[in-house]
């Protein structure tokens, strides 16, 4: 990998790995809200005689414990540093270095992302594990691609808030746009509850045509089999064909964003 | 020539409200036809009131901005169109913008530049070791950029966008909000790059000692038009400023009195000071014939202002 990737990413990395104390609290809430949502999915699935859309005890707990740990890693509701500096000015800085702003960020989200895994992610699946029990998988290849379905996801969710942050060129200022993106991205994701819990028609619409269920929901089910080995392949695949689609997207807008650029503060 | 610009234009739509409704669309022209053409080595000061199109000409010189007419090339590269590949061969800082990464050490913000800059390790070293000599990085190179003092943020966006080696770097209010020793840092390290003569700079600023101090050639630029090209000698000669002699009398000014080869201003504090502008006459023949006509108290010669000047040259472009 040549070395501007690796070091754009270490950058991320370390950027992140500054702030251990904030780290330590967010994993810390990260836990405290698992626990909730743990309890409150085990009790309904004793009502509803033992499983919840098809999630059983043990996928359910898996469900909940890496979904609280993926969600630093995923990292939606946080946006880009891109926004803030289309707002100010800033971007003319980043438009005048000899790469694509949206490979410097993508890399640096990438370390981000990476520094998050080894931290925010490792806390609350330890603390599920031993407070409930995960789900084990039966297939060896399950974890290598939880891990691919996990980076996919790290991808798509920049894809996704890189195009909100490019709004700003139009825009300027996207509380907005990032508010719906926040209450979309979690509700239709599958960090709040499990899309199988949806009517069928409107889950198959959610995975089809949207990239919502790539961010959380593909590498958990992926992470519990649920539908098997053939299921996560295809869900993993999805993911990719999101990644593509959403880099090209992203790539387009910001050459119009670029072609139409006014720098505020001028 | 390393920049050339000629009739380089920009329009702004500035929409505004025209009732509940509606919004009307004007067009405001920014920067109106400037021609610029400056040589490999040279040092610019390019000024100019707020609002005169000094900034937006650098955004179109460095390719963040697309002119609305004009042709303009940096280093033989058309600006916008080759952006990227122009980047690798300039050097930009905005006095208040950053490219310094915020919350890593400034050390590790230069090394990351280097990547990005595909820039060779010795050739990195050895930039960064004169930028450091010159700018004193030393004592906060470790620090993150969050931490560092203006100040020193400052003499830490200077060197990065050095370090790759430019052959133009744009300085768009450098100085701005320095404390005086700051200042003197960087017009010093300004001072020293434009003796090396290998890097061409093009230094916008509102600090008229920036300009006394390092530009040789000034372009004034008001509403978005050159008012004037050329040194500050040239410019004081073109609004004949003059030196002028404040005296302090025992007695006060005697209302006809005429002075050979200086001309009375303002004659204050019931008549006992009095200024005479010099009309290419030495001071030293003024004070012996003023020494003769009054009973001095006090006495002292002022160089014209570059204040002064500036001033009036805005006034006369409005």
């Amino acid at each position: 990998m040549p070395h501007v990737q690796v070091a754009l990413a270490a950058a991320g990395f370390r950027r992140y790995a500054t702030y251990r104390q904030a780290a330590l609290a967010g994993a810390f809430t990260n836990v405290v809200f698992g626990f909730m949502r743990c309890y409150i999915l085990l009790v309904v699935a004793a009502q509803a005689g033992g499983s919840v859309g098809g999630y059983t005890g043990p996928q359910l707990v898996s469900y909940v414990w890496l979904g609280q740990g993926l969600l630093a890693v995923v990292n939606s509701w946080t946006q880009l540093d891109l926004a803030e500096r289309v707002r100010t000015g800033d971007v003319v800085a980043d438009l005048l270095r000899p790469i694509n702003p949206l490979w410097t960020y993508l890399w640096t989200d990438l370390g981000r992302a990476g520094f998050a895994m080894v931290t925010r992610f490792i806390v609350p699946v330890v603390v599920g594990a031993i407070a409930f029990g995960l789900y084990v998988p039966r297939h060896l290849l399950t974890y290598p691609l939880f891990l691919v379905s996990t980076a996919l996801a790290v991808l798509v969710c920049f894809a996704c808030r890189y195009l909100i942050s490019l709004t700003a060129f139009w825009m300027l200022d996207i509380r907005g746009v990032t508010m719906f993106w926040v209450f979309v991205s979690g509700a239709a994701s599958g960090l709040y509850f499990p899309l199988a819990i949806l009517p069928g028609w409107l889950s198959a619409v959610l995975w089809v045509a949207t990239p919502f269920p790539a961010l959380m929901q593909a590498p958990l089910d992926v992470a519990v089999e649920r539908g098997g080995l053939a299921h996560g392949l295809l869900v993993t695949g999805g993911q990719l064909v999101w990644v593509v689609l959403l880099l090209l997207a992203c790539r387009w807008v910001q050459h119009n964003a670029v072609r139409k650029l006014v720098v505020q503060g001028g | 020539m390393i920049i050339s610009a000629s009739g380089l234009r920009k329009e702004f739509t500035v929409t505004r409200k025209a009732g509940r409704f509606r919004r009307e669309r004007h067009v405001v022209s920014a920067v109106d036809g400037v021609d610029l053409r400056v040589e490999r080595g040279e040092l610019l000061g390019y000024i100019g009131p707020n609002g005169a199109g000094k900034s937006t000409t650098l955004k179109m010189l460095t390719g963040v901005l697309t002119p609305s007419g004009g042709e303009v090339t940096v280093c033989g590269i058309e600006p916008v169109a080759k952006r990227t590949t122009l980047a690798r061969r300039i050097g930009v800082v905005f006095g208040q913008r950053s490219q310094l990464w915020w919350d890593l050490p400034l050390g590790e913000s230069f090394s990351l530049l280097r990547h990005i800059y595909r820039v060779p390790a010795g050739d990195h070293a050895t930039r960064l070791r004169q930028c450091s000599d010159l700018l004193g990085l030393d004592e906060f190179i470790e620090t993150p950029v969050r931490q560092l003092s203006l100040g020193q943020r400052m003499r830490g966006e200077l060197t990065a966008a050095l370090l790759h080696g430019p052959e133009v770097l744009f300085l768009d209010e450098p100085t701005i909000g320095l404390d005086v020793l700051s200042k003197q840092a960087v017009r010093g390290f300004l001072a020293e790059l434009d003796a090396r003569g290998d890097t061409t700079v093009v230094l916008t600023t509102h600090d008229l000692a920036d300009i006394e101090k390092l530009c040789r050639r000034l372009v004034v630029i008001d509403h978005g038009r050159v008012v004037h090209d050329g040194t500050l000698d040239e410019l004081h000669a073109r609004y004949r400023s003059r030196r002028t002699i404040v005296a302090d009398l025992d007695t006060p000014w005697p209302p006809n009195l005429k002075i050979p080869g200086a001309e009375v201003t303002t004659v204050e504090a019931d008549g006992r000071r009095v200024t005479l502008a010099l009309d290419g006459l030495a001071a030293g023949q003024v004070v012996a014939a003023l020494a003769q006509a009054v009973a001095l108290r006090d006495l002292s010669v002022q160089e014209p202002q570059i204040e002064d000047v500036i001033a009036r040259l805005y006034r006369d472009a409005d």
